[in-house]
């Protein structure tokens, strides 16, 4: 189902931008792709002959750089907070953790996430006195605000497994943290990971305000053709195509991991 | 072996177990029966902390379990536990599950081993009394073997080796709860502790399961098992006890308990399970 709304997304934007061409080709009067001033020929001349796809493809790998580094410190940030946040709690130390966790994800999930770089940016590098690429402040925003919902995500996972698993992984004398590590997060991970995938996408989206900190990304790019140009309808629309490919590609990818890790689920044996 | 003294479990306000105090000696094969809702899987489920007590002790090997103190997991490795819903590893084959624990517990041992050693490296020079290295010698792939090699001789003995490689979905309930005792003997454990181990299988599956309890009674292991199978614990045990109401109301040997029983509440339990 997804697939074929992909494709009907993708078809919608190929109609979009042929109306564009269309009333392009009305607004210059006759002067068509091959008349050098249509809005099409335009974006090429900036896109192609002009270098503008490097500056897209620098723009790409940045954000796919901080949307994978991102979702991999979430992952791993997040299953932390949500293992400590799930611990049971008659001492105080876990007491104390779990209260520090939910500050933080209290703070990352209350506050929009272009609030976040700019305090991190701003505000708490240069009080931190320290210089870092705008790349390395993103990536770590990005990783802090997804553990913030994988930690979220994660909890739902782990509380979705029978409890019976982590009793008989602690009955044979494994410690909290090895059952959790080998016994129940595996088959959390396993339940959660449409959702996971789901965070990954809206993670590639939201990598789209990068520029208030001066960080180069696809939409850096494309504007950047754009005003060259001084032509937008066509970046822009090119911009949204390549969103969807990457999702889409996403979404396969989850697809064939789900099929993956439901060995475990079918009726027959491995053999 | 075990002894359990003034263990009191509430949850709540509701009172569970009151004041037990037991001893088990090594050999012995206990059966604990009951109505629903008396306390005898919380008892059982005490004797390795899986329930926390509420105040008491139990001493397994001159060690209280129910002190924060004490490391429980050491306890737990030799003690090995079969729940009512098998609870094996689903997302593991049975292999897999059979071989975790030992795995990873030797492997944690072995790592413990070398920082000790390494500390112990460092240090010792400063020394008079030199502290000893610990032993380091096996290898991982030594210990997954072993593991492996043991869990196939146990499989073989409950003639499900061939399923070595499949999930437990693929199982049936009796062939899950067979793999589950014998994933906790794959610990080589002291005391077997049964929480009604065939509560949840299908009547023609009862059989193999208590036909397998029975022979691993024959070998001489100390078990403790919440049941039932009146028929089986009369013919398997060496002692039963009757709890009621959070307190152990009769505790004699099963000839004694099921032909002769003194307790009125466990005349009237007997004459409606029997």
């Amino acid at each position: 189902m997804k697939r074929f709304a992909a494709i009907f997304c993708v078809a919608v934007l190929l109609a979009a931008m042929l109306t564009g061409i269309v009333s392009a080709k009305g607004a210059d009067s006759g002067l068509l792709l091959a008349g050098g001033n249509g809005k099409i020929d335009r974006f090429l001349r900036i896109f192609v002959d002009e270098g503008g796809y490097l500056q897209v493809l620098r723009g790409l790998k940045n954000t796919m750089l901080i949307a994978v580094f991102g979702l991999a410190i979430g992952i791993v940030l997040g299953t932390l907070v949500a293992a400590v946040r799930v611990m049971p709690k008659y001492k105080r130390l876990p007491r104390l953790l779990n209260r520090i966790c939910s500050v933080y994800v209290g703070f990352f999930r209350g506050t929009p996430i272009v609030v976040q770089l700019l305090l991190g940016y701003y505000v708490l590098l240069p009080a931190l006195g320290l210089n870092y690429p705008a790349l390395y402040v993103c990536i770590a925003v990005f990783g802090l605000n997804s553990g913030a919902y994988v930690s979220e995500i994660m909890r739902g996972g782990i509380a979705s497994v029978d409890i019976g698993q982590m009793e008989a992984g602690r009955a044979l004398g494994l410690s909290y943290s090895a059952a959790m590590l080998h016994i129940v997060i595996p088959q959390a991970v396993k339940n959660i990971l449409p959702t996971l995938g789901n965070e990954f996408i809206s993670l590639i989206k939201e990598t789209s305000v990068v520029s208030f900190v001066g960080t180069l990304d696809i939409y850096v790019a494309f504007n950047a053709i754009g005003t060259n140009s001084y032509e937008f309808m066509v970046p822009y629309l090119a911009m949204a195509l390549i969103y969807i490919v990457l999702v889409a590609a996403v979404t396969a990818l989850v697809r064939l991991m789900e099929r993956r890790l439901a060995r475990s689920d079918r009726n027959i044996s491995s053999h | 072996m075990i002894e359990i003294s003034h263990l009191t479990k509430k949850f709540g306000d509701l009172t569970v177990l009151d004041d037990v105090s037991l001893k088990i000696e090594e050999g012995e094969r206990v059966a604990v029966i009951g109505g629903s809702g008396s306390g005898k899987s919380t008892l059982l489920r005490c004797m390795t902390c899986m329930e926390d007590p509420t105040s008491g002790a139990i001493y397994f090997e001159g060690e209280n379990l129910a002190d924060w103190q004490v490391d429980i997991n050491l306890a737990r490795r030799k003690i090995g536990m079969v729940f009512q819903q098998f609870n094996l590893f689903s997302h593991k084959t049975v292999l897999q599950n059979i071989t975790l624990a030992p795995v990873r517990l030797q492997l944690a041992d072995l790592k413990a081993a070398k920082r000790k050693n390494f500390r112990n490296k460092l240090i010792n020079p400063l020394r008079k009394n030199k502290k000893p290295m610990l032993p380091t010698g096996r290898t991982k792939k030594e210990i997954v073997a072993q593991a492996e090699e043991t869990a196939f001789d146990l499989l073989r003995k409950i003639g499900l080796e061939d399923k070595a490689d499949a999930y437990p979905s693929t199982l049936s309930g009796g062939q899950k709860q067979r793999i589950a005792i014998v994933r906790a003997l794959a610990m080589h454990p002291k005391l077997m502790l049964f929480d009604e181990p065939t509560s949840a299988l299908d009547p023609e599956m009862v059989g193999e399961v208590l036909e397998l309890i029975r022979r691993l009674a024959d070998s001489g292991m100390t078990m403790v098992i919440v049941t039932h199978e009146m028929r089986f614990a009369r013919e398997v045990a060496t002692r039963v006890l009757f709890v009621d109401k959070g307190k152990i109301a009769e505790d004699a040997p099963p000839e004694e308990l099921f032909n002769h029983p003194q307790d009125p509440r466990l005349q009237e339990f007997l004459k409606k399970v029997l």
